[in-house]
């Protein structure tokens, strides 16, 4: 490798193009080419000279990234005049050109008015430098608290439960090195082969070994399993926030696992639709938490989590209780485990639809697994939505048809195909607003997809309006692509300068928010249209770069609050600075979240929608959806909600 | 300022250190070559030659007998001479190639009448008679730059470019040829062979030649030494080779090898039964190494090589063994080869200062009561019995006035007191017992953090940062004052009891403190012992020494006229060490404008210095690759230790003053026998630079820190303890590195994403680590 690359580091040099540009920009016109080579070998050995000394500027500089400054140093140690004026932190875009036949990279500058930077308000200052301690190791340990590196990367753990074969692989190589080697096989090549297989098969199966908590891991889990099932919010709220913060809780993983699908199991018998929503909500801290891989225990979770979307029945009183909430919520845990965790091996995107499709298509179905079964798929993302959902758009029309317009079979039936019918039409909606060509005519669509038709048509025409309007209030329509997943990147960018104690919680913010990403967050609110957020978290530091995260609040079930709601965080700055936690002091770059609202194609949502909010939908389980309505109000501050304090 | 009593009252010596430097610092050169007189005050380390002009001429006997190959005459002549094997080529050999800047050690050529006659052939202005070429020296050497066309004529020697390639092919076919116990050290040639020759290419324009050359061959070399293949490839034109630092490396120093001699004795021993077959191999056991290699040459008429290697290369001749590939591997990497041997033979006193004895209150609960009985009984602590260890001369240490040291005062008594007290809580820590680590995190240094320096009892914590500040914060609750000023601390009664804290002045007490001063980046920091003092080295090529008194700025010292990358203060305070990118080393007292010491003769930037816990030697790193150890009385070079694959970026003494630990760009730790100056171990883990290291305070635990954001803890004990050092090994520098880097890795601890640049072992044995987090 270092033998391939020697010859060309001889080589290198800058083209005499280059140096005629140069010798043209400043005034000296004909250069001829023998000049040119001479110059510009001499300019790149100058250059690398340069760099070279520049490099140890890094190096004493304690960096690993070469910065402008060590140039100037660099460039005064020959004795050179420094090059004012590049302080950029970031790289210096330079800019293409070309034309008759030559091209040019320049470096852009614009001209600045003066008057401009004097009368633009002064920038916040950046924080002081302070000075913050942590164990990183207590008697040879490394304890796990969040500023230190959680204790299994979740690289790691990943790589653990998705290629367990992997660790084999040089057993594997050597095997067949030996077989190449020998050529003809002789018995006893034979023997050390199978030897080799012996051992490769040795290697996979570990050791068993027992899990044991620390007596303080024991009190965690019994705390924090108190705490989510229990009756204050407020602890639910900590504790979840714990579950979906903390770095060393991969130890107790299968614990928490279990936890989950045996409460679902019997909760699902004794219709204790509360305790069926907390654990759910345990599910959502537990895939939110960025050190965790759960893929090792989705054969617990994934039962459990479409138990909660198609059970016949998770309440006691199905015609009151909204346990439709709970099966979106549900839904969307379900979508978001099939993006993170479905590969080609275990397929678990495809094995889920098929059970949904499944059970949907069959005609003795009751409304409410109909409605899990739908809810489930259209999660999935519109293709499914397109795919699945839509040829059948006339078969189910005709049964709430039937149910609506029939003779009255029973109340619960019927709630169930008005939820149903709002359901469909909600996801229906966006996705043929996106598809299908204008023009929106009533007649056709009923002809195309039966009872649903007209409403459907109704609602497409909303959606198209709001994408519409969308596309005139923001310019960047490429931000409104909803991002499912966050990137780990995002979240230690909101961290910026900190490090202190409290920055896994601040990790989270981004990765919740997006977990709304396209719905909304807690199961209160059964369809309302999306709105869409673009959320720019910009830490202080020096090194701030910016996400876009798009994320759909649930801010209003009618029309009227819709815009209610938009007015409010239609404000281009909604600036939320997160307090640091009391031991870090000002250490901590203060976040900044720039709110953006933005529509969504969504044609509209159904006047009727909260008239078919059951009215005491509250009855059973006040509190969980209390705090739910709670959290989706405050969405945009969601962002700090689930920032630390 | 008690330190400029103490200097007063070793005024005398502080003359007498003087003149010394005049002749041993800048004026090395002219003293060592040309002046015959003061040779006797130049350098103690040099052989007992009698005076230079005697000397020159038996180095030209000799060299005329060795190119006849009386190589018996040769030794016969030595040993009456008292000559080393290695005086015929560099009498002078650390101070000359020291000069300033890599002034050219033509002294060191003084015997070599090849070089000379080719200097003469070309009639360079300067070129010197050939019977005083210390001329030379004289005529170029004052400059900070050597004359260039001196140094690069040696290059203009005429041979065909085309026949380059075929030469070298004829040298690699050949060496791939020898037996093999030669081969690994044959080809230590080809490296050093590889650089001159293509640089002859390139002097004399033959570009095209050269890059063919460079393309064909350069992938031959061994991969440590690519960093300096680069910059050798982008030398092409002969413009490039003035001015360039490397290129002034490769001509001014001598590239070292070390070759075996095998005597018959060796291979014959006490195997009578063998010495059929053995005798076959003596007989090309006594054309040692080297001498097939010569004849091989000389068969040839190969006398392009020939030349490079009488020219370029010191070929240091030992009887031994040849050593096998491992152990060349080990020992090379450094940009002018290994170190001579006889440039490690000088005696160190590695054994540490008696401690003054102190008595210390047995009561030790009572703090009151220790104070007041401390201090009647300082007056005439000499003849107590206390400790009675210490009271015991170390063999190996130096003689306590060695150099001057400053006198304890009353606060430093204190000190050592709390130190003790300290010390019999201390943890003793081993692979089972491991220290705690607390790690300092700089938050928003916006990667502007250069330098770190805990104080020994580690209640002050300084950073150093590259906007030009520093910064230090009390890491105790006890804040940090400012002395009152004048006005207000006339006022104040001078005989009340709490007059200490009187003249602090609540009103500035906060828990950090900026100093500002210097104009660029502060690259070293280092506390006086006594915490009164603060260092600081910049690229503004001063050290600034600052008061945390009144937190202001006492001194800059000026003197390196480039970036200073280090200082560091000695464990006993007044004196303190600078290197930096001029390649020198200076040692200076706190009350001295001028330093009293310059260390010249690495290679390339001095990259970090160390005093010796003793404080009568200092170590210096470098980009050279190479660590020298220098004695602060003489100002000789004691010790070149090559190994090295990188610029070294971290030092550490074992509290013993035995051992030595380096780190490197390279990621690897050595460790050192100073006593020896041989390779001890390596310890290998970390994937990136180590900015520290730090031994326990009772040495059983070597802590680094690296740029790959990780702390590693290394079973040091172990690690000397598996070390046997016979007089064998330590004769011929044969060294058997156990490879059980992964048995002393005791722990890994890895941070978020800071990279740790600064250790500290309190002591009680916490280690202290700190870094800017970078997020």
């Amino acid at each position: 490798m270092a033998e391939e690359r020697r010859p060309k580091q001889c080589t290198v040099v800058l083209p005499t193009e280059s140096m005629k540009a140069m010798a043209e920009s400043i005034g000296v016109g004909q250069l001829q080419e023998e000049s040119c080579a001479a110059l510009s070998e001499e300019v790149s050995y100058r250059i690398k000279e340069i760099a070279q000394d520049a490099l140890k500027f890094m190096h004493h500089g304690k960096r690993r990234k070469l910065t402008t400054s060590d140039i100037d140093h660099a460039l005064k140690l020959k004795n050179v005049e420094p090059l004012y004026g590049f302080q950029s932190q970031e790289f210096i875009p330079f800019r293409f050109a070309s034309g008759g036949g030559r091209e040019l990279h320049f470096y852009e500058e614009k001209e600045v008015d003066l008057s401009d930077i004097i009368n633009t308000p002064l920038p916040r200052v950046p924080l002081d430098v302070s000075l913050k301690a942590h164990w990183l190791s207590i008697e040879g340990v490394q304890p796990a608290i969040p500023e230190n590196p959680p204790p299994a990367p979740k690289e790691q753990q990943k790589a653990e439960s998705t290629e367990p074969l992997k660790v084999v692989k040089p057993g594997q190589e050597e095997e067949g090195s030996i077989q190449k080697g020998q050529g003809a096989i002789s018995a006893e090549a034979k023997g050390q082969e199978l030897l080799m297989c012996l051992y490769a098969i040795l290697k996979l199966m570990k050791p068993r070994s027992t899990h044991e908590l620390s007596v303080e891991q024991q009190l965690y889990y019994k705390e924090i399993t108190e705490a989510c099932v229990g009756s204050c919010e407020a602890k639910r709220a900590e504790a979840l926030q714990s579950i979906a913060t903390d770095p060393g809780l991969y130890q107790m993983l299968p614990r928490f696992s279990t936890f989950i699908s045996e409460g679902v199991r019997v909760n699902v018998v004794q219709n204790n639709l509360a305790l069926l929503i907390y654990l759910m909500r345990m599910v959502k801290a537990l895939m939110d938490n960025p050190t965790l891989y759960l893929e090792k225990y989705l054969h617990e979770l994934i039962p459990a989590v479409v138990t909660c979307i198609v059970s016949k029945q998770l309440c006691l009183r199905p015609d009151v209780d909204n346990h439709w909430a709970l099966r979106d919520f549900a839904a969307r845990l379900m979508a978001q485990s099939c993006k993170t965790f479905s590969t080609t091996t275990n397929n678990i995107q495809s094995r889920i639809t098929k059970t949904f499709t499944k059970s949907w298509l069959d005609e003795k179905t009751q409304w409410t697994t109909r409605y899990g079964c739908i809810a489930g798929l259209s999660e999935l993302g519109p293709d499914v939505i397109k795919t699945l959902i839509l040829p059948r758009l006339t078969v189910e029309g005709a049964r709430i048809k039937a149910v609506s317009e029939g003779p009255v079979v029973s109340n619960i039936d019927k709630i169930g195909a008005d939820h149903v019918q709002s359901l469909l039409l909600k996801h229906c909606a966006s996705v043929i607003a996106k598809t299908r060509p204008l023009p929106d005519n009533m007649e056709q669509y009923r002809a195309d997809y039966g009872y649903l038709g007209p409403t459907l048509c109704s609602h497409v025409v909303k959606a198209r309006a709001q994408a519409a309007l969308q596309a005139q209030q923001v310019n960047r329509t490429t931000l409104t692509i909803t991002q499912p997943r966050p990137t780990l990147t995002v979240s230690q960018s909101g961290i910026g300068g900190s490090g202190g104690s409290r920055s896994p919680s601040i990790i989270k913010v981004p990765s919740s928010l997006t977990l709304m990403s396209t719905r909304p967050g807690t199961p209160t609110q059964p369809s309302p249209p999306a709105t869409k957020y673009i959320v720019m978290a910009t830490s202080a530091g020096a090194s701030s770069t910016q996400q876009v995260i798009t994320l759909s609040s649930s801010s209003g079930s009618s029309v009227t609050s819709t815009v209610a709601s938009a007015t409010s965080t239609l404000q281009p700055l909604v600036k939320l600075e997160s307090r640091a936690a009391s031991g870090l002091g000002g250490s901590r770059p203060l976040q900044k979240y720039i709110v953006v609202s933005l529509p969504t194609s969504a044609s509209s949502s159904l006047e009727s929608k909260s008239g078919m909010l059951p009215p005491s939908s509250s009855s059973t389980s006040p509190i969980s959806l209390e705090a739910g309505m709670k959290m989706d109000r405050s969405d945009s501050p969601g962002a700090s909600t689930q920032s630390p304090h | 300022m008690a330190a400029v009593q103490d200097g007063q009252l070793n005024l005398e010596v502080e003359k007498d250190i003087k003149t010394e430097i005049t002749n041993d610092g800048s004026g090395n050169i002219n003293a060592n070559s040309s002046s015959p007189g003061s040779t006797s005050s130049g350098g103690k380390s040099k052989s007992p030659a009698g005076s230079g002009e005697d000397q020159q001429t038996l180095l030209a006997v000799l060299q005329f007998l060795k190119r006849n190959k009386l190589t018996e005459s040769v030794d016969i002549l030595r040993r009456e001479a008292g000559l080393s094997a290695d005086a015929d080529d560099s009498p002078v050999s650390e101070s000359a190639g020291a000069g300033s800047g890599g002034v050219p050690s033509v002294g060191a050529d003084g015997g070599d009448a090849n070089s000379l006659l080719s200097r003469v052939s070309i009639a360079t202005p300067v070129a010197p008679p050939a019977t005083a070429p210390p001329k030379v020296v004289a005529a170029s050497g004052g400059e900070d730059q050597p004359d260039v066309n001196v140094v690069l004529s040696a290059y203009s020697q005429q041979g065909d470019p085309v026949l380059y390639p075929l030469y070298y092919n004829g040298l690699k076919k050949f060496i791939e040829s020898v037996l093999d116990c030669h081969r690994a050290e044959l080809s230590q040639v080809f490296y050093p062979l590889f650089v001159h020759m293509y640089l002859e290419l390139v002097y004399n324009n033959h570009e095209n030649e050269a890059k063919q050359f460079f393309e064909k061959f350069s992938g031959d070399q061994e991969c440590y030494y690519e960093e300096d293949l680069r910059i050798l490839s982008s030398m092409s034109k002969k413009e490039h080779m003035k001015g360039n630092e490397t290129m002034l490396d490769f001509r001014t120093s001598k590239f070292v090898l070390r070759i075996s001699r095998d005597s018959y004795q060796v291979s014959c021993l006490g195997k009578p039964e063998m010495s059929r077959s053995l005798w076959q191999l003596t007989i090309t056991y006594r054309m040692l190494s080297y001498q097939l290699l010569k004849r091989h040459l000389q068969e040839r008429q190969n006398n392009q090589i020939w030349n490079i290697i009488q020219e370029h290369l010191y070929i240091d001749i030992f009887d031994g063994m040849p050593r096998s590939k491992s152990q060349i591997d080990a020992m090379s990497g450094s940009l002018a080869g290994e170190g001579k041997r006889d440039a490690n033979k000088a005696k160190v006193f590695y054994g540490l200062l008696k401690e003054p004895e102190i008595e210390v209150p047995l009561d030790d609960e009572d703090e009151e009561a220790e104070n007041e009985e401390g201090k009647p009984k300082k007056k005439k602590p000499k003849k107590d019995s206390m400790g009675s260890k210490s009271k015991k001369q170390d063999p190996n240490a130096p003689q306590q006035t060695r150099i001057p040291l400053p006198e304890l005062k009353d606060s430093d008594k204190l000190d050592k007191i709390m130190n003790m007290k300290e010390a019999t809580k201390k943890i003793r820590l081993g692979p089972d017992n491991l220290p705690s680590i607390c790690f300092y995190s700089f938050l928003n240094a916006y990667q502007g953090l250069t330098a770190v320096d805990f104080t020994d009892d580690s209640s002050l914590i300084a950073g150093g940062f590259a906007d030009s500040t520093v910064r230090v914060w009390s890491v105790t609750p006890k804040k940090l004052r400012r002395v009152k000023s004048a006005a207000d601390l006339s006022n104040i009664d001078k005989e009340s009891d709490d007059v200490l804290e009187r003249i602090m002045d609540e009103k500035t007490a906060s828990e950090s403190k900026i100093l500002y001063g210097h104009s660029g980046p502060v690259y070293g920091i280092s506390f006086s012992p006594d915490r009164n003092y603060l260092l600081s080295s910049s690229e503004d090529g001063t050290v600034r020494l600052w008061s945390l008194q009144t937190f202001t700025c006492l001194v800059g010292y000026k003197g390196h006229n480039y970036p200073v990358w280090d200082t560091q203060f000695s464990p006993y305070g007044y004196y303190f060490i600078s290197g930096g990118h001029d390649r020198v080393a200076r040692l200076w007292a706190t009350d001295h404008y001028q330093p009293l010491r310059m260390f010249a003769g690495h290679l390339a930037d001095i990259t970090c210095t160390l005093f010796h816990p003793n404080s009568n030697y200092v170590a210096t790193g470098s980009a050279d690759r190479t660590i020298r150890l220098w004695d602060v009385l003489t100002g000789n070079c004691v010790r070149i230790l090559t190994g090295h694959k990188g610029p070294i970026h971290s030092l550490a003494f074992s509290p013993n003053g035995k051992f030595m630990a380096s780190g490197a760009t390279d990621g690897r730790v050595l460790l050192w026998d100073v006593g020896h100056g041989l390779m001890v171990g390596e310890l290998k883990g970390h994937t990136d630079t180590i900015y520290a290291l730090k031994f326990s305070r009772d040495g059983e635990i070597l802590a680094s820190g690296s740029m790959d954001n990780t702390v590693k803890l290394w079973d040091t004990l172990k690690a000397f303890d598996d070390v046997e050092l016979d007089d064998f090994t330590a004769a011929t520098g044969h060294i058997h590195l156990p490879e059980n880097s992964q048995e002393l890795l005791l722990g890994t601890y890895m941070t978020k994403s800071t990279p740790v640049i600064h250790l500290h072992f309190t002591r009680r044995n916490l280690l202290l680590a700190a870094g800017a987090y970078n997020p």
